[in-house]
């Protein structure tokens, strides 16, 4: 274990929820991470890979069941259009901060030198090959991969 | 408040090491504080990153995200990250004579 005088040198973020809100935690704190200077790395699994397959990335929703912190009921939350609804504001809020789209955020992410990974357990679990991911997915990698890759970082799951 | 004798002068800093008062602020102190962050050489790329920095600061009050420098500056993600190595924002900004910007992205 690093002690607390230490600065972190790097990080891998594992991102395994595909609603907008379960995706875009770890894209800020890997983005954030490469503007204070430390090393990346994303890692998709499960659900999580529908931030970064070209057909889905661009329709990622906000989930408006099951959470309680919507501050709706239930049986509200699952009224058809409440998704694409609580969807739409969300992301205008996020614009207004200056939070990019999903795929903007990969782009940018990428460009400033995170590596971005997908879970092969998963893709093979979905069928998907490479060609369905978004050209910033460096390679589908195993799990021992992700460990060989995370040597020295700190591990954070969302 | 620290002082620091930078390019012949002394000059007061805040917590993190950023210049207190812009009017401190040239292009030799720039040169210097660039030193300290490992670039050697300020070119014109650099020059233009720095400015545009400054513009937004006077206008907004704070340093611009690195989406909106890299939209509006004509310095894209990849050669930003190579301009200012680890930490461009905070670097540029410190450069500039700026404060360490407030924003998460």
């Amino acid at each position: 274990m690093s002690n607390s005088n230490e600065s972190i040198k790097k990080v891998s973020i594992i991102i395994s929820r595909g609603s907008l809100e379960g995706v875009y935690p770890g894209l800020i704190m890997a983005n954030g991470a490469r503007m204070e200077g430390i090393d990346a790395t994303l890692f998709f699994t499960f659900f999580g890979l529908d931030a970064i397959i070209d057909k889905r990335m661009d329709n990622l929703k906000v989930a408006t069941v099951g959470n309680p912190a919507m501050h709706i009921p239930t049986i509200l939350g699952a009224i058809p259009g409440m998704s694409a609804f609580a969807t739409s504001k969300m992301k205008k809020e996020m614009e207004k901060l200056d939070i990019p789209p999903v795929r903007e955020f990969i782009q940018m992410i990428h460009d400033a030198g995170c590596e971005i990974y997908a879970c092969k357990a998963t893709v093979d679990m979905f069928h998907l090959t490479k060609e369905d991911f978004c050209p910033q997915v460096d390679d589908i990698i195993s799990v021992g991969q992700f460990y060989e890759k995370s040597a020295g970082a700190q591990i954070i799951f969302t | 408040m620290p002082t620091k004798l930078i390019a012949g002068k002394n000059i007061e800093l805040d917590a993190d090491g950023n210049l207190l008062k812009r009017t401190d602020w040239n292009e030799d102190v720039a040169a210097e504080l660039a030193k300290e962050e490992g670039i050697d050489n300020l070119t014109d790329r650099h020059w233009l990153v720095i400015k545009y920095m400054q513009k937004e600061f006077d206008q907004k009050g704070d340093a611009p995200s690195i989406r909106k420098l890299t939209k509006e500056s004509g310095v894209d993600t990849k050669e930003l990250y190579a301009l200012f190595p680890k930490g461009p924002a905070k670097k540029a900004a410190r450069i500039a004579g700026l404060p360490k910007p407030k924003g998460c992205i």
